[in-house]
């Protein structure tokens, strides 16, 4: 069954029927984007319950969509984003969950919303490089409209115009970077897994792959904010309202480092073994550098953002290191970074709505007056720090084992030290000035989580829980196409014995 | 010999229509003139269902020697030309009755002039010989000198009508003079005997002078730099639906003449002078896109908007290739609708002696709903952002560009200056889309009022900016059958 289809296009149909149904009606409103958003989550639980782990593509949908160019409208999961996408659905339902803190011109919102969702899920789900592009697109304007119209503070519009405009130059050298890729693989199709059989019979030209994988390296990681193009990142999320930040930093920020994986590395590996070497020190600059500001940040929502900013760093630098386990703990780090986000910044959505600000100089003792959201909160900066039993530490751990093993001993040392030194630093300090101590004197009339946007949070942490003591019911699938990418890369390298770190 | 006039069929009926429009303006009551202008938009759908019928479109593979001595060319090129200009031209007519108020008279004969200088469009979209090229060249550029300044009780509008006037004077004069180079050169006005004698005439240096003056005539109809300061002057200037006519009609009418010209008859010329198109590509992309940043006055941002739009179709110009033929036209086809859109939505939104400040589109989301998606779908198309028909446009221009660009270092820095120039120009579409929905300092609250042939037209230019958007299988095989019929005369 293509379910698939389903967990895309059940968002995209709801925004219709949501523009069918008059403003005033908001309860039904949101009621039919809960459940579709809903269904859509369920559907991708059956879905990646039933993935067959070594069964290669599965799920697919595929409609020939423009003849001549060899354009189709191609959905299908593999081991490498059946988690991502079952991890997008999850969040995409848990933020429509946390959306109710929007009260004015609630059918707009809830249309740009559910045309976000149906662009994250079907950017992660597409087999073909042009709808991998225009999924991802889909989910701009959105953005900007919703960030413009129910954000926060005096700085929205200017978030808004900086979020929009890096996100369009990142998303255009990306596509010169895959025109690039059609072009000189003298391809008659854009689907990504003829092209990558075509580069296998007869690689690209090395000339070219050295200038396509830097367009690709730096427009997917604009896309991902990485250092030193990151300045979008904390101020969009700190402008963004709840739901659109959980969605962006949760899920839409993982296309650029899919798409390196997926599309970049397999393309032009030759370029990519020239390249990795200087994004790995790219890497290290976003967790040192982010994880500093992160320190000097008063206001929850901009640590946050910085802090997810840092964690990128953990991604790249294992796609840098380019061997089996690097990228097995980069999309582990991937999906429970996903999960993470998306609580942390649903949480500081809660906290704003009760009190119209952030500032965590004015917070304090909120555990007692939240337990709920509070304890939540507690996890979800455990996590953050790289705690065991969360899936962050899994992929984490695997990555700093790759990259030593990859001979980037430098760089292990500093990101090590700047992720459980500094990282650690500024999370248990939040945790201490927003859960501890005197409470905070305009946190009065504070309140807990309603029932709903708990079991958002619920969910998301169960999940991170779950990968955490179980990561090999994502890195099973992941190793297995993994593998296929790395031998593209180094034919000659038989890495297997590292594997026994993550699957025990 | 007579039966050859079926090839021109097309064009006499608008130029019958325009005839009747004139003389029924004898008859009619003043309080009629709505009426007049339906019926010739009316009318012009029916020349355009003709120009769907399959007698017509065989007509290609007939030969125009007998009577017109191959001056005169029917390919896939032309008719897909034609149904564009046809197109343009019954959305502007209904655009112009609902404009007429603001006219103080002769609004039959404002109907009538854009029938003109459909016609002139049409004769252009066949040109095949430098005589037809500037007979059909300035049949257009003299019903605009009046179309232009044809608001007489404005200011504006008569300086926009002089400038355009002594601009359009001084390009057709190099025009005729490069043709007069020419000819001395080549001996022969048609097209297909240069193309015969290319390899030849490249080492003529008279040939070469003749050909840059008969460039900067078409630069100039384009509005590419450095011949694009009459471009922003004009827009605001003009009549709203005879700016609409000039973004469009006068622009696509440059870029048939320039393909037929550049891209099939003289591609050896083309390839010499492939730098030279890529720095005038360049610099109008970047011109037209840094110059729109700070404007205010909606109209003369859509005319620098429409003077990088120039520098992206030049682009396909300078890939010289049959993509990029095709990516020509698929971009005109979705500027086409946005463009009627977002002049249609600002005339709504402005009354007479206003300027068509952008503020005019504040809170027009509360105003009207679905004038606030119908602008938004338009500027982001614009802007060429899936899943709409200026990305599609962009997507075919860049490809062709990139299929060509191994070994010219040129093509990378053209594409660079595109990306560059797109991100810029989400800058300024983007705050049509910020003023639309948030941003208000005044609350007008009016509902705005759209009459039913408006509705009309908006609703086919969403569904037409959705269609060549997501839908893009079907079209994208007229454009490539339109642009491959004409490589096979060059085989040839």
């Amino acid at each position: 069954m293509n379910y698939l289809f389903f967990i895309v296009m059940l968002p995209l149909l709801a925004s219709m029927i949501v523009s069918f149904i008059p403003g005033s009606q908001a309860k039904a409103i949101r009621n039919v984007t809960l459940g579709a958003s809903g269904l859509s989550a369920i559907l991708s639980l059956v879905a990646f319950c039933t993935f067959q782990v070594d069964g290669g593509l599965q799920f697919e949908t595929k409609w020939i969509w423009v003849e001549s160019l060899g354009l189709n409208f191609h959905l299908g999961a593999d081991g490498i984003n059946i988690g991502i996408i079952f991890m997008g659905a999850v969040v995409a339902f848990a933020s429509v969950c946390c959306a109710g803190d929007i009260t004015h011109r609630v059918k707009e919102f809830y249309v740009l919303l559910n045309i976000m969702i149906g662009g994250v899920l079907g950017a992660f789900a597409s087999m073909d490089l042009f709808f991998f592009y225009f999924f991802h697109e889909l989910a701009l304007v959105p953005t900007f409209i919703m960030i413009g119209v129910w954000g926060r503070g005096q700085n929205r519009n200017y978030a808004a115009y900086k979020i929009t405009l890096y996100l369009s130059l990142g998303a255009l050298l990306a596509l010169i970077g895959l025109i690039g890729v059609y072009v000189q693989a003298d391809a008659d199709s854009f689907s990504i897994p003829d092209l990558i059989n075509k580069v296998k019979e007869q690689s690209i030209d090395e000339s070219a792959q050295k200038w396509i994988f830097p367009l690709l390296m730096f427009g997917f990681g604009i896309l991902v904010s990485l250092w030193p193009f990151h300045t979008w990142a904390p101020l969009g999320y700190s402008a963004a309202p709840t739901a659109t930040a959980m969605l962006h930093a949760g899920v839409l920020k993982k296309f650029g480092l899919y798409g390196l994986i997926r599309i970049a590395i397999p393309m032009a590996p030759v370029g990519a073994q020239y390249w990795l070497g200087i994004l790995a020190w790219l890497a290290m600059a976003n967790l040192l550098f982010c994880g500093l500001v992160a320190v000097r940040q008063k206001d929850l929502n901009l640590l946050i953002g910085n802090s997810s900013v840092a964690h990128m760093g953990f991604i790249f630098l294992g796609i840098a290191s380019m061997n089996i386990i690097g990228l097995t703990g980069a999309v582990l780090v991937m999906i429970a970074h996903g999960l993470l986000a998306a609580l942390a910044f649903g949480l500081s959505g809660h906290f704003y709505q009760q009190n119209s600000s952030l500032d965590m100089t004015q917070m304090g003792g909120l555990l007692r007056k939240m337990p709920l959201a509070g304890s939540a909160f507690l996890m979800a900066m455990m996590a953050g720090c790289g705690l065991p039993g969360f899936a962050n530490f899994a992929g984490e751990l695997t990555i700093f084992f790759a990259a030593w093993a990859a001979g980037y001993k430098l760089i292990t040392v500093i990101a090590v030290w700047s992720a459980l030194v500094v990282g650690g630093l500024y999370m248990l300090r939040a945790i201490r000035n927003i859960l501890h101590g005197p409470q905070g004197g305009t946190w009065k009339n504070s309140k807990d989580s309603s029932p709903l946007v708990t079991t958002a949070f619920g969910l998301l942490l169960a999940l991170l829980l779950v990968f955490g003591f179980a990561p090999n019911l994502l890195t099973k699938g992941i190793e297995i196409e993994v593998k296929k990418i790395v031998y593209l890369v180094k034919p000659d390298i038989d890495e297997a014995k590292h594997l026994d770190v993550v699957t025990r | 010999m007579v039966d050859q006039l079926k090839f021109v069929q097309l064009e006499m009926m608008v130029l019958v229509l325009g005839l009747a429009v004139l003389i029924a303006d004898l008859w009619m009551a003043p309080s009629k003139r709505r009426l007049i202008g339906h019926l010739s938009a009316l009318s012009l759908g029916i020349i355009f269902l003709f120009s769907l019928r399959e007698s017509y479109v065989d007509l290609v593979n007939e030969s125009t020697d007998v009577f017109f001595n191959s001056r005169y060319k029917i390919d896939g090129l032309a008719i897909f030309f034609k149904r564009f200009f046809i197109l343009a031209a019954i959305f502007v007519l209904i655009f112009a009755v609902d404009f007429a108020d603001r006219i103080r008279s002769g609004f039959s004969e404002y109907y009538a002039f854009i029938i003109f200088a459909l016609a002139g469009m049409m004769f252009a979209a066949s040109a095949n010989d430098f005589s037809m090229l500037f007979v059909s060249i300035e049949l257009i550029t003299i019903t605009f000198y009046i179309l232009v300044s044809y608001q007489r009780h404005r200011l504006q509008s008569l300086e926009a009508g002089v400038k355009y006037l002594i601009l359009g004077a001084v390009s057709s004069a190099f025009m005729i003079y490069g043709i007069a180079l020419i000819f001395g050169e080549a001996g022969s006005l048609k097209f297909e005997d240069l193309h015969a004698k290319q390899s030849e005439l490249l080492g003529s240096n008279v040939f070469l002078f003749g050909m840059l003056f008969l460039f900067a005539g078409l630069a100039f109809k384009i509005s590419a730099f450095p011949f694009q300061v009459w471009a922003p002057d004009v827009y605001q200037g003009a009549p709203t639906p005879t700016t609409a006519f000039l973004a469009l009609g006068s622009k696509a009418a440059g870029f048939v003449l320039l393909i037929r010209l550049l891209v099939i008859s003289l591609p050896d010329l083309t390839r010499e002078w492939t730098t030279l198109f890529i720095c005038i590509s360049a610099v109008t992309i970047l011109y037209g896109n840094l110059c729109a940043l700070p404007q205010r006055n909606l109209k003369r941002l859509l005319a620098y908007s429409g003077i990088a739009n120039a520098g992206y179709l030049l682009m396909g110009i300078v890939a010289q290739s049959e993509a990029g033929t095709a990516a020509i036209l698929y971009y005109l086809a979705g500027y086409l609708f946005a463009l009627i859109t977002i002049f249609l939505i600002i005339n709504l939104l402005t009354k007479e002696g206003e300027g068509e400040d952008i503020s005019c589109l504040e809170n027009l989301n509360n105003r009207s709903p679905f004038l606030a998606v119908a602008m938004t779908l338009a500027v982001v198309s614009l802007a060429g952002i899936p899943p709409l028909a200026g990305f599609f446009g962009k997507f075919l221009l860049i490809k062709s560009v990139a299929i060509e660009a191994f070994g010219n270092i040129g093509y990378f820095v053209l594409l660079a200056v595109a990306v560059f120039g797109v991100v810029a120009s989400i800058f300024y579409y983007f705050g049509i889309v910020r003023t639309v929905f948030w941003n208000h300092k005044v609350d007008e609250i009016t509902p705005v009022s759209v009459g039913l042939p408006i509705r009309f037209v908006l609703v086919s230019c969403v569904v037409g900016i959705l269609y060549l958007g997501l839908l893009p299988n079907k079209p994208i095989k007229w454009v490539e059958s339109a642009a491959a019929v004409e490589n096979k005369s060059l085989l040839e």
